[in-house]
């Protein structure tokens, strides 16, 4: 260190900016604790006033997301004997008890199915593409890659007229293999630009040293590139399962059961009088816990995947 | 690590085999690794866009099993003289407006004070990001649950602060308010992205600038406006490009939070045209709506490259 320089702030001034990021921090943060500690209200403290800060935590609305219930007469509830599991006592102090799982469980499941499929296929074509983009002269490069970019200009729901209509026809509406395809499709604008930076920074001195040595440009790719690049597919895949993870407007229009997604599915979940809140909380905070992890992991390539690879630090 | 890589492949390869690069030509390999990306994007982007040009010359309507009768630019018109169409519009543009004067205001002032390197910004830089990277259909449907009157987390902690009636007001139940309510949570949701994209133009500059102009004796304010704002600049106006493209299109955060509503309030153009196209059915009227709107889109975001562009340069 140089000791004094101008750009350097004074301590007092780190400390005030200190105070004030943090306080945006903590504020902008309230909405997801709120989240997740709504998950371990009951109904009744989760409509409270004044809202509960602190409240005795229940899993009942975990047991809720994935169960249906139906109301039984106090004579069938004493007829049936005691409780035999926790999550069938919590169900019967309102009168309850468990008719079978709810769908949350299926819909998650969907969610990973359609996620990885299409994060697998669109970094995979996403990394075929870009290196030929980045090593090769491919006629009219820049207005191919400017029409790969400018697929996502359109709105969705634009898009989803026809896809819903070409569906149809094919018989994928309502399929995994159909979201995998679509969302495979959006994703690839991102994966082709993110990877062709990161294949962009890897000198081309290592393939031609393996051409030199007799390799074949395809095997110079599979053993010379693909290691290199290995950091840069890894962030590219993550980005392409967060946006098919949290992906809402092509999920609802083109899928109503058997491929529906989580998204779609827990604004949905209701309860006595509307929507059962403590249960879309757990729904929500299973659903989000990951992204949060990934976004926490991802951190340093934050940057270069929010803007298609135009900022890089 | 790379030169073991590139050792081992040297030793593995047979002398006589060295120096002649065999297998498929380099041009045939390009067009068998950009092929599948091309065709899947034809099949998925372009004939759609195409079929969706076609439709929006016709009276289509997806439901109904009747001959389709070609009607010229009647849907066009059609389109562009509706009233209601110029009030999502509308509705759209305050959306846009007020969410990016927001989220640079805040996310610029944010991307400031975490480039005075203090302690520990890392981590709190990784904190703030959150919420972007969330699934906005999820998120927006939670925030109806912080926006009721009464119970809702929004209506106590306005009410802390200003004495009013925690029940007197309902953020997305009331014409005068909705608008702001989708305003708020896309600015808690996005402010970071511009707070990323800024914090990176910030340390950019260099530091022999700021020190020059100590030595001019510039005053730090004039230093903010004359070296820090221009040469964030470029940084800011992409972060823009990107919001306002991303918030043309706004569909999930918005009709879980309002649907649209209260009346049409806050039936912004991307709701309009669900509404159009898979409520009504119209599929030929919303075909050409959707025409309209990628060209609105793509003509604006072309015309703003070409200023960022411009600015570049400087």
């Amino acid at each position: 260190m140089s000791g004094y320089s101008v750009t350097e702030a004074s301590p007092r001034q780190k400390t005030i900016a200190a105070v004030l990021v943090m306080t945006y921090t903590l504020i902008t943060l309230m909405p997801l604790v709120w989240i997740i500690a709504t998950g371990f209200k009951t109904p009744a403290d989760a409509i409270s006033y004044p809202p509960k800060v602190i409240f005795e935590p229940t899993l009942e609305g975990y047991v809720n997301l994935f169960t249906t219930r139906t109301r039984v007469t106090q004579e069938q509830l004493q007829a049936m004997g005691p409780p035999q599991t926790w999550y069938d006592a919590i169900v019967r102090q309102y009168d309850m008890v468990i008719a079978g799982p709810s769908r949350y469980g299926e819909r998650f499941l969907n969610s990973v199915i359609i996620g990885f499929g299409s994060t697998f296929l669109s970094v995979f074509l996403g990394t075929l593409a870009a290196y030929a983009f980045s090593r090769f002269k491919v006629p009219l490069k820049d207005d191919l890659l400017f029409f790969i970019l400018s697929t996502r200009m359109m709105p969705p729901i634009a898009v989803a007229i026809p896809i819903f209509l070409m569906y149809r026809t094919l018989g994928l509406s309502d399929t995994h293999l159909g979201m995998i395809l679509l969302y495979t499709a959006v994703n690839l604008s991102l994966s082709v630009w993110l990877l062709k930076g990161f294949i962009d920074e890897i000198p081309r001195e290592y393939e031609e040293a393996a051409l030199i040595d007799g390799y074949t440009r395809f095997q110079a790719f599979v053993k010379v590139v693909l290691p290199q690049a290995s950091t840069g597919i890894a962030a590219t895949a993550v980005f392409c399962l967060i946006f098919a993870w949290n992906e809402y407007a092509f999920a609802v229009l083109l899928t109503s059961g058997t491929a529906q997604t989580a998204p779609p599915f827990i604004p949905t979940i209701i309860g006595v009088g509307g929507q059962d809140w403590p249960a879309v909380a757990a729904g929500a905070t299973l659903f989000l816990l990951p992204v949060m992890v990934f976004t926490i992991l991802l951190r340093k390539h934050l940057l270069r995947g929010i803007t298609f690879g135009a900022v890089r630090k | 690590m790379t030169d073991t890589v590139i050792d081992r492949a040297a030793r593995a390869t047979p002398p006589s085999v060295a120096r002649r690069v065999r297998g498929v030509s380099d041009r045939m390999l390009a067009w068998i690794f950009v092929a599948p990306t091309i065709f899947l994007l034809l099949s998925i982007n372009i004939f759609p866009l195409i079929w969706t040009i076609n439709l929006s010359f016709t009276n289509y309507k997806a439901n109904r099993n009747r001959p389709v009768e070609y009607i010229g630019f009647e849907n066009y018109h059609r389109i562009l003289t509706d009233k209601d169409v110029w009030l999502t519009m509308q509705a759209t543009a305050h959306f846009l407006f007020w969410t990016i004067f927001f989220q640079v205001l805040i996310g610029f002032a944010l991307a400031w004070l975490i480039n005075r390197k203090f302690k520990g910004n890392d981590l709190w830089t990784t904190l703030i990001v959150l919420p972007m990277m969330l699934s906005p259909a999820v998120v927006g449907n939670f925030w109806t649950f912080l926006y009721q009157p009464q119970i809702g987390l929004f209506n106590y902690v306005v009410s802390f602060f200003t004495g009013a009636d925690p029940s007197s007001f309902s953020m997305i139940g009331q014409v005068n308010l909705a608008p702001w309510a989708i305003v708020i949570v896309d600015t808690w949701m996005w402010t970071p992205f511009i707070m990323l994209i800024c914090l990176a133009g910030l340390r950019s500059i260099p530091d022999y600038i700021y020190e020059a102009a100590e030595v001019d004796r510039a005053s730090k304010w004039r230093q903010f406006w004359t070296i820090t704002i221009p040469m964030a600049l470029p940084f800011l106006m992409l972060a823009v490009l990107f919001r306002g493209i991303e918030n043309f299109k706004m569909f999930d955060l918005v009709v879980l939070l309002t649907g649209g509503g209260p009346g049409s309030t806050t039936e912004l153009t991307s709701i309009n045209l669900k509404r159009e196209a898979f409520e009504k059915w119209r599929t030929g009227y919303a075909s050409a709506y959707a025409i309209i709107l990628f060209v609105t889109v793509f003509g604006l975001a072309s015309i703003y490259v070409k200023a960022l562009n411009k600015v570049k340069e400087r």
